[in-house]
C-alpha cells in the first residue's frame, strides 16, 4: 500500500511494523510528528506497545536501557539538543550491548540555534558506540526502522542503532511511500530473541558493570571488533531486505555512476538526491562524475570506500557539520580511510547546509566545477564553506 | 495475609553479599535486608554511588538477582523501563527496585524519580540517605544537614560546615500523591523491612527513605551504626512516618526526645559545632515536629 506521508510519518509507520514492546520519548522539533503518530497508533490499538511519557530525553534513553536490559524491544526518538542531553546514556546502551533503535532527526545545535536541519548533532556522537545510518528519503527512513532492529538484534552485533534523517528536508516533506505488509515484515523481522547479554529469571545478570584497568580495555576492544564486523551483517540484512521487499540500498554505501568517474562527490543524507540530479546533468554534458552516498558512518566502510575512490582524480566531501578549529567530520573520516591507499586522490571539503541553509543544485554544480578544476591540476582551497553571505 | 518480617521470619539466604562496602556501612545493610524482603524475583537498578561501586566489579557481582548500574540521574527512569519491559514480555510476579543515595535521589535523580511517580510506574524506590556524596569522598548533597562538615562544606572561622537544612524529600515525593511513601531508619530494622514489604505489595510507585549512617563519612565508630540510626530517630532529628491514601501518619512520636548533643558528639562531622549551632538544630527540629504533630495522624 502506498501513502503520501512525511519522513516523520514514515518513521512511525516503520516502527509500527517493527512492533517495539515499549516506546519512551520526549518531544523535540522536528521529531515530534513521529512520536505523535506513535502515540495515536498506541491509542487506536494498531500498535500494541507501552508508550512511556518520560520527562526528558535523558530519561527516554535511560528508560529504553531498562526496557532492553530485560530483553524487550525498545524504541525512542530525538533530535539535536535532545540527543546531546541523552548522550551520557548512549555508551551505557552500547557498552551493555543493548539492541535499542533510535530515530534522530538531524538538527542544528545551539548557539545560534534553530530548529532546521544540519548534522552537527549526530556527529558529536560518532564515538558513542552506536551504529549510525543516514537515510536519503522517507522510504529509506521507513525501511531502515525495520532493518535497524534486525541488525541491532543480530547475535553477532547486539549493538544499538541510530537512524538519522535530515530535519525538515526529510522529516517534514511528503513523499509517496510504500508501506510493507505486516506479514512480510514479521517474516523478515522475527520477535526479539533472548540473548545471553540480557537479564532473565533463570540466569540472573548484572549489567552495565564496572571493570577496572585489569579488564576494561578488553571489553572495549571486543565492542570495537564486533562493531567492525557488523558490516557483514549490515550488508546481509540489506540484501535480505531487498529480496523480500524489492528495495536494495546497497548496504554500507551506494556508489552512483562511480565506475569510470574521475570526480566523485561524497554525500551523507538527503543532499544525495540533489547531488545525483546534478551528476546526471553533468554526465549528459560528458563529464565523468559520480556520487558516493555514505549510508553508515559507524561502522565506517574503510575498505569499500577505498575500492570505489581509488582511481578517482578528485574527491569532494560535503559536510553539514563543522568540527570547530579543524574541518568537516566526514572529511576527516574519508581522508583517514584514503591514507590506506598507495596513491591518494586529491580531496576537498565543502562545508554547507549549517542551520538548515539550503544546498541547491547550483551549489552542487559549483562543487563539481571546483572538483573538475582540481582534477585538471589547478589549485583549489582545501576546505571551503559553500554559499557564504559574509566576508570570510 | 501480609508477611511480617523480623529476625525469625527473615531468610538466611543472601541476595546481596561479597561486596566491598566499608565496615559498619548502614546503606549496604539496608540494601541487603530490602533484597531479602523483595526476594529472588527482584530486578535492581542502582546509579553511580557507593552501592554500585562496591558490588559490580568484574568479575565479582554482589547481587545474585538481576541488577543494573544506571546513569547517575536515571534510577527512576531505568527502573521504569525495566518494569515496562517485564510487563510487555508478560514476565509476572517480579519486583523492580531502585536503590539510590541521597545525592542520587534528592539532587541529580529527582527529575527521573518525579517522572516515575507521575506515571505511577510499578517500582519500589529506596533512597539510602547517608547525608552526603560518600562514594566520591564526602561532599555535600541536598540531604546534608545543617552544621555537617563535608569536604565541600569545610568548617572554619566563617562557616559551620553545611549551612542548609535537609531537603524534605519525603514530603516532596508525597506531594506527587504517590501510592505509598515512608521514612525508615536502619536503627529500626523491623519497621524498615515491613515498609519494604508494604512497598512490594503496592501497585504503582512506592518510595522509602531510609536513614543510614556512614562511619567513613560521619566519623563515628563502626560498631555504633545501628545505635546511631536509632538515636537519630529518638532525638527527633529523623522520624518514622508513612504517606498513603493522601494522608501522613507518624509511626513513632516520642514523649520526650533523647539528647541531640549525645547524637552529635560521637560524630566527627559535628565536632566543631558551637552551642548556638546546636540550639539552631534543636529549634529547627522542634518546628518540624510541631508541624508533624499538628498535621499528621499517629
Amino acid at each position: 500500500m502506498k501513502k503520501f506521508i512525511s519522513g516523520d510519518d514514515a518513521v512511525a509507520e516503520g516502527v509500527r511494523l517493527a512492533k517495539p514492546h515499549v516506546i519512551s520519548a520526549y518531544p523535540i522539533t522536528p521529531q515530534t510528528i513521529t512520536v505523535e503518530r506513535l502515540s495515536e497508533m498506541v491509542e487506536d490499538g494498531s500498535l500494541v506497545s507501552e508508550y512511556m511519557h518520560v520527562e526528558s530525553e535523558h530519561s527516554a534513553m535511560a528508560c529504553a536501557i531498562g526496557v532492553s536490559s530485560v530483553g524487550a524491544r525498545a524504541f525512542t526518538a530525538t533530535s539535536s539538543q535532545g540527543l546531546l542531553y541523552m548522550s551520557e546514556c548512549l555508551p551505557y546502551a552500547s557498552g551493555a550491548r543493548l539492541p535499542i533503535v533510535m530515530m534522530n532527526a538531524n538538527r542544528a545545535l545551539a548557539t545560534p540555534w534553530n530548529i532546521y536541519g544540519d548534522q552537527m548533532d549526530s556527529m558529536f556522537l560518532l564515538n558513542s558506540g552506536w551504529i549510525q545510518v543516514y537515510v536519503e528519503d522517507a522510504q529509506e527512513a521507513l525501511d531502515m526502522m525495520i532493518q535497524a532492529y534486525r541488525i541491532a538484534e543480530d547475535e553477532a552485533v547486539m549493538t544499538p542503532v541510530m537512524v538519522n534523517l535530515d530535519g525538515f528536508v526529510l522529516t517534514h516533506t511528503y513523499e509517496l511511500v510504500d508501506i510493507p505488509l505486516q506479514e512480510k515484515v514479521d517474516a523478515f523481522l522475527p520477535p526479539i530473541a533472548t540473548r545471553d547479554q540480557v537479564m532473565s529469571l533463570d540466569a540472573p545478570k548484572s549489567l552495565c558493570i564496572t571493570a577496572g584497568n585489569d579488564f576494561n580495555q578488553e571489553f572495549k576492544m571486543k565492542q570495537d571488533r564486533d562493531m567492525q564486523s557488523s558490516t557483514a551483517v549490515i550488508e546481509a540484512v540489506d540484501k535480505a531486505f531487498g529480496d523480500a521487499f524489492g528495495r536494495y540500498y546497497k548496504g554500507m554505501m551506494d556508489a552512483y555512476r562511480c565506475e569510470d568517474a574521475e570526480v566523485i562527490l561524497v554525500t551523507v543524507g538527503s543532499v544525495t538526491g540533489t547531488a545525483k540530479t546534478v551528476c546526471n546533468q553533468l554526465r549528459d554534458e560528458g563529464k565523468k562524475v559520480g556520487v558516493l552516498k555514505l549510508r553508515y558512518l559507524r561502522p565506517f566502510p574503510t575498505q569499500g570506500l577505498c575500492d570505489v575512490l581509488k582511481s578517482t582524480k578528485a574527491i569532494g566531501v560535503i559536510d553539514k557539520n563543522i568540527s570547530f578549529g579543524y574541518e568537516g567530520t566526514i572529511f576527516t573520516n574519508v581522508n583517514s580511510a584514503l591514507v590506506t591507499l598507495k596513491e591518494r586522490p586529491e580531496t576537498l571539503n565543502f562545508i554547507g547546509g549549517l542551520g538548515g541553509r539550503d544546498i541547491t543544485k547550483q551549489d552542487i554544480r559549483g562543487v563539481f566545477d571546483t572538483l573538475i578544476s582540481k582534477a585538471a591540476g589547478n589549485a583549489e582551497e582545501r576546505i571551503q564553506y559553500m554559499n557564504v553571505r559574509c566576508a570570510e | 495475609m501480609t508477611q511480617k518480617w523480623n529476625a525469625k521470619t527473615l531468610t538466611n539466604k543472601e541476595l546481596f553479599y561479597g561486596h566491598k562496602a566499608c565496615g559498619g556501612c548502614g546503606e549496604s545493610l539496608a540494601v541487603r535486608l530490602a533484597m531479602k524482603v523483595l526476594g529472588e524475583k527482584a530486578f535492581a537498578a542502582l546509579p553511580a554511588g557507593c552501592m554500585s561501586a562496591v558490588s559490580f566489579i568484574y568479575p565479582n557481582m554482589a547481587f545474585t538477582t538481576n541488577a543494573i548500574i544506571t546513569p547517575f540521574a536515571s534510577t527512576g527512569a531505568v527502573a521504569s523501563g525495566m518494569a515496562a519491559g517485564l510487563k510487555a514480555l508478560g514476565i509476572e510476579d517480579t519486583y523492580v527496585v531502585g536503590f539510590a543515595g541521597d545525592g542520587g535521589t534528592a539532587d541529580i535523580g529527582i527529575q527521573a524519580l518525579s517522572g516515575a511517580i507521575d506515571r505511577n510506574d510499578n517500582i519500589v524506590y529506596i533512597c539510602n540517605d547517608n547525608e552526603a556524596y560518600m562514594n566520591t569522598g564526602i561532599q555535600k548533597s541536598g540531604l546534608t544537614p545543617y552544621g555537617s562538615k563535608t569536604t565541600t562544606t569545610p568548617a572554619g572561622q566563617n562557616l559551620p560546615g553545611s549551612i542548609t537544612m535537609k531537603k524534605n524529600m519525603f514530603e516532596i515525593v508525597a506531594a506527587h500523591d504517590i501510592a505509598y511513601a515512608a521514612t525508615a531508619s536502619v536503627g529500626y530494622l523491623e519497621d524498615f523491612m515491613n515498609k519494604v514489604q508494604k512497598a512490594k505489595e503496592t501497585k504503582g510507585t512506592s518510595y522509602i527513605h531510609v536513614f543510614a549512617p556512614c562511619p567513613t563519612g560521619w566519623g563515628h565508630e563502626t560498631h555504633i551504626t545501628i545505635d546511631l540510626a536509632k538515636q537519630a530517630v529518638d532525638c527527633g532529628l529523623w522520624y518514622l512516618a508513612e504517606y498513603e491514601n493522601g494522608a501522613f501518619k507518624l509511626n513513632r512520636n516520642p514523649k520526650e526526645f533523647a539528647s541531640v548533643e549525645d547524637y552529635l558528639k560521637v560524630q566527627s562531622r559535628f565536632k566543631h559545632l558551637t552551642s548556638q549551632d546546636v540550639a539552631l538544630i534543636i529549634d529547627e527540629r522542634d518546628k518540624k515536629w510541631a508541624k508533624m504533630r499538628r498535621d499528621w495522624t499517629e
